[in-house]
């Protein structure tokens, strides 16, 4: 008795003459990956071509500094309460008398890690910080041989004075907006200009 | 006499020479064409378009660690991989890889190692003993998969072995009778090229050198997906290096074979008007060098097809091999022994 009608009847049937030559089949078949030759290649040659990253891509931090360069992370710790991964970890300590041209609030990160293998590149940092400190940018990690070379330190992750890191596609005003309203993060959605709650 | 030793030995240094230059290249060609068939750059880091590529290679197998398992045969296991390499460069002695030239002295020489009277002959027992390598080399290594390999490898070369000779049986008629090599290529020069009397023999001779040479469709010795590596899983270093570089002299020599048996080696098409065009007369030793040309590139024709085959097809089973050799092409090629034997009598060939 037939239960259902997705049983399949499976074709069995006797090769035709020509087809049990094979020769034309495997011909037919030679010309298709002959005219693969011809085709485009889709490959990057990696070292001298990139692939075009996207401008709010998530790649390696950046802690900004402000326009005085001074920075402007204040070991709130925010970003390390909303980082799902658990890879950034900080230590705070008081501005000292003589030091408001390096670091901008009373108090700043003495250390600032984020370990690199644990980090997922949410970006969920970025929404938390306050402070307009740190950022993802479009740069890749670079490979290493030890594990502990991936936690990321001040040195790595503070951007050098002379050399400012671009996230002005990432700054914008309406990512300013949005970040000053209280209560919504990444649960806001867009609409237009205009930035709703979402209703759960 | 003294002369003549010294120009068989520089033949025979030119012959190894080329040998192993164009096995290592069609390591590199064989993996620009699968790389181009697919869709994908292949080898580039190495120099320009990768050309060093088989320099790296051969220096990567070098420098690997040499293991000769505690449990195998310590002699054979080294016999196996040098009675392979070794019976893959004898192989090209006899063939003739161009046109004799005259000097102004008026001594002849000719682009040929040696010109024995049976060289088919002396093809097919050299041949023969590569897979003597192959068995010795999986049998000493002790171990299951090397010895499946080499019994698949063996019975795989004396299947196909059988339709390959009968069909070279059917050349050598249409050829007048002759196991010279070189009186094989002599008579495509004075005719046409011998495909046209024998496209059935062609085409099994073909498939045979894919079978007899271990190449894809017929990689079951090797098999990497049934036999982890076929009869070399225990070999490393530079004893791999040679069945490797081995296989891919075998696949230069096989494609020699056919472009002399059946496409007339050193020979093109008017050829004569050719040479009167350019104002070459007979002896010269451009036309030699012209005619080895045309041989060459024959030669890399047919390696590439081997190659294009390689990439297409898939393996086949064991039992459709046996299938393939005994039920079709050996009636096959008794076919067209039967055809040609009767065609060349109404040509006039064979006289009974």
């Amino acid at each position: 008795m037939q239960l259902t009608n997705r049983s399949k009847v499976v074709s069995n049937k006797v090769q035709s003459g020509m087809e049990s030559m094979y020769l034309p089949a495997i011909l037919k078949g030679m010309m298709i990956t002959a005219s693969h030759i011809f085709k485009r290649r889709p490959t990057i040659r990696y070292p001298e071509q990139t692939r075009k990253l996207s401008a709010v891509y998530r790649g390696l931090h950046v802690l900004k500094r402000d326009e005085k360069g001074a920075e402007r992370c204040t070991a709130c710790g925010l970003c390390a309460l909303a980082c799902p991964a658990e890879a950034i970890t900080m230590e705070n300590a008081e501005r000292q008398k003589g030091e408001e041209s390096l670091y901008r609030e009373e108090k700043y990160a003495k250390v600032y890690e984020i370990n690199m293998l644990r980090c997922i590149f949410c970006g969920l940092c970025e929404e938390a910080c306050p402070k307009e400190a740190i950022f993802l940018t479009d740069r890749i990690v670079d490979t290493e041989y030890e594990r502990e070379d991936f936690i990321y330190g001040k040195d790595k992750l503070v951007e050098k004075i002379d050399k400012r890191i671009d996230v002005s596609k990432r700054q914008t005003l309406e990512v300013a907006e949005f970040k000053k309203i209280p209560g919504i993060k990444h649960n806001a959605v867009w609409e237009g200009n205009r930035i709703d709650r979402k209703i759960n | 006499m003294i002369a003549f030793v010294i120009y068989k030995f520089i033949v025979c240094v030119i012959v190894f020479g080329l040998s192993l230059a164009v096995a290592a290249y069609s390591t590199w060609w064989e993996r620009k064409l699968s790389a181009l068939l697919q869709d994908r750059v292949g080898p580039n880091r190495a120099g320009p378009f990768g050309l060093l590529q088989p320099l790296a290679d051969g220096g990567k197998m070098f420098f690997k660690e040499e293991i000769i398992p505690n449990v195998s045969n310590r002699f054979l296991f080294v016999l196996g991989p040098s009675l392979f390499m070794l019976t893959a460069l004898m192989t090209g002695s006899v063939i003739p890889w161009g046109k004799s030239f005259t000097t102004d002295s008026g001594s002849t020489y000719s682009f040929q190692i040696t010109d024995i009277n049976i060289g088919v002959l002396y093809l097919f027992g050299v041949v023969s003993i590569g897979v003597y390598g192959i068995m010795i080399g999986g049998w000493a290594s002790n171990n299951k998969y090397a010895l499946l390999g080499a019994i698949r490898a063996s019975s795989q070369m004396i299947s196909y072995e059988v339709a390959m000779g009968i069909s070279v049986i059917a050349l050598i008629i249409t050829s007048g009778g002759t196991l010279s090599l070189s009186e094989i290529v002599e008579q495509q020069d004075a005719g046409v090229a011998n495909i046209v009397w024998q496209p059935l023999g062609f085409l099994i001779f073909f498939i045979c050198a894919l079978a007899e040479t271990n190449r894809a469709p017929f990689d079951l010795p090797e098999c990497e997906s049934e036999l982890v590596g076929g009869y070399h899983t225990e070999y490393s270093s530079m004893k791999l290096g040679l069945f490797l570089f081995a296989e891919y002299i075998n696949m230069f020599i096989s494609s020699a074979i056919m472009a002399a048996f059946y496409f007339g080696g050193y020979n093109f098409p008017w050829a004569h008007e050719f040479y009167q065009w350019i104002g070459l007369h007979d002896g010269s030793v451009w036309i030699s060098i012209i005619g080895f040309g045309a041989f060459f590139t024959k030669i890399c024709i047919f390696i590439s097809v081997f190659m294009w085959v390689r990439w297409t097809l898939p393996r086949f089973r064991y039992d459709q091999l046996m299938h393939l050799g005994w039920k079709i092409l050996l009636p096959l090629s008794l076919l067209n022994l039967a055809i040609t034997v009767v065609v060349e009598y109404f040509r006039g060939n064979i006289h009974f």
